[in-house]
């Protein structure tokens, strides 16, 4: 199985039932994409596949056989953050921070689906597959509202109007 | 999880093909791999048909809209052909769990499954749908069996799910607000011989109310009485009672959206 993670490709030795979190973190250290509730319901291991956020929890290696696959380690570094990411530092949309990774995928989907002027009500309909333990969800919503504006600014998402 | 052998066929023969012993077809893998891990569901095989390309696919073909076996919530949800043909489907299909269940859920995985609180099953058997397989057609009102169960053989497998497009068609549900499945849920569809309802969530299985069904043919919904059947469904999250009542306040609820 080839699997290009974060822009690197490598040859996943690994049993192709293996869930993907459990590589991604057992097998390429990759430990950004955290482990919440392993029931599919929290969304704190989503990550993208081809481009699509999914639960990688829920999800086989060999199911991403020739997929790319993007952790949050690939969305932007220490200097240069993803505008997701440096919205989420500007609005404090974090409390404790273990739920934030998958917020970030969530926030980059919201973003990508529904354009740069995403109202605060979808924002937070399109969250319900992601928990926060602090219940920090008025910092969550803003952030995301915020880097919807910014990736558009960035030039990552069309910055027309968009429903 | 248990050891298992992970296959991933490129032919619907060759997925048929690698059925045997305590098999299983993989699908979008949100219940089944959910049921692995936590040791509800073991399996020496799993058969990944998400490479198997006559799986996908929605077109129009005739009277019905014709929806392949692996086509994930968020595609029917977004396909403009199932927007425009039957909106209620898409609005449907929308509403199933959240953006990420969407992604990687599918119609034949969520029939073949039929869990009793699922929403596709509700609008297949309001729909009048057919259900095509490898061996053959299943219609709805023959194929969902109670709980968990169906029509299907033993690694008889969906290709497609043929629904009858019909005069209008909408689906009213009460979601369990963690889970989002279905504490009561009724589909209705309106056709030239009359109304079909279908409920999920509240019994065992998904049924038709005939009851309602006749009450709103005849114009006469007020005269309908409560749901009344011997495997109604009580748990912690709603007596069963609650379930009967939700299911009539969720009837009224999509004929008021059939109508406008």
């Amino acid at each position: 199985m080839r699997i290009r993670v974060n822009g690197e490709t490598f040859d996943a030795a690994v049993h192709p039932g293996t869930l993907l979190v459990d590589w991604l973190r057992d097998g390429l250290g990759l430990t950004g994409t955290h482990v919440g509730c392993t029931t599919s319901q929290c969304g704190a291991c989503h990550v993208m596949v081809d481009g699509e956020v999914v639960k990688s929890c829920t999800i086989l290696v060999g199911q991403c056989d020739g997929a790319d696959v993007t952790t949050i380690e690939g969305l932007g570094t220490p200097e240069a953050l993803h505008p997701m990411q440096e919205a989420f530092r500007t609005a404090h949309g974090l409390q404790c921070g273990f739920c934030t990774p998958g917020m970030v995928m969530a926030g980059i989907a919201i973003a990508r689906t529904h354009g740069a002027h995403v109202s605060d009500e979808t924002i937070r309909h399109e969250l319900e597959g992601n928990l926060c333990r602090c219940t920090g969800y008025q910092n969550i919503v803003a952030a995301i509202r915020l880097g919807a504006r910014a990736m558009a600014e960035a030039g990552l998402i069309p910055a027309a109007e968009n429903a | 999880m248990p050891a298992f052998q992970y296959l991933r066929p490129a032919s619907l023969t060759e997925a048929i093909g690698a059925f045997r012993g305590d098999a299983a077809y993989l699908a979008g893998g949100h219940t089944l791999i959910p049921a692995m891990k936590t040791g509800l569901r073991a399996v020496e095989r799993l058969i990944d048909l998400s490479a198997i390309p006559d799986l996908s696919g929605i077109e129009r073909r005739g009277d019905r809209m014709v929806v392949g076996a692996m086509v994930r919530h968020a595609a029917v949800a977004h396909s403009p052909l199932v927007q425009a043909t039957i909106p209620g489907l898409a609005r449907l299909a929308a509403g199933i769990g959240d953006p990420q269940v969407r992604r990687r859920g599918t119609l034949g995985g969520s029939l073949a499954n039929n869990d009793p609180a699922a929403d596709y099953p509700a609008a297949a058997l309001a729909l009048d749908a057919t259900i095509e397989t490898d061996r053959g057609t299943h219609l709805a009102d023959d194929f969902f069996q109670g709980m968990f169960a169906t029509a299907l053989a033993e690694g008889e497998l969906i290709r497609a799910v043929a629904f009858r497009i019909p005069q209008a068609f909408a689906y009213a549900k009460f979601r369990h607000p963690a889970s989002r499945y279905a504490l009561a849920g009724v589909a209705v569809a309106r056709f030239g011989e009359g109304p079909r309802v279908a409920v999920t969530g509240v019994a065992a299985g998904v049924f038709r109310w005939t009851e309602a069904e006749r009450a709103i043919a005849a114009g006469a919904l007020a005269s309908l009485g409560p749901l009344e059947r011997d495997d109604l469904i009580g748990d912690l999250h709603a007596s069963a009672e609650y379930r009967a009542h939700l299911a009539r306040v969720m009837l009224e609820r999509a004929l008021e959206e059939l109508v406008r």
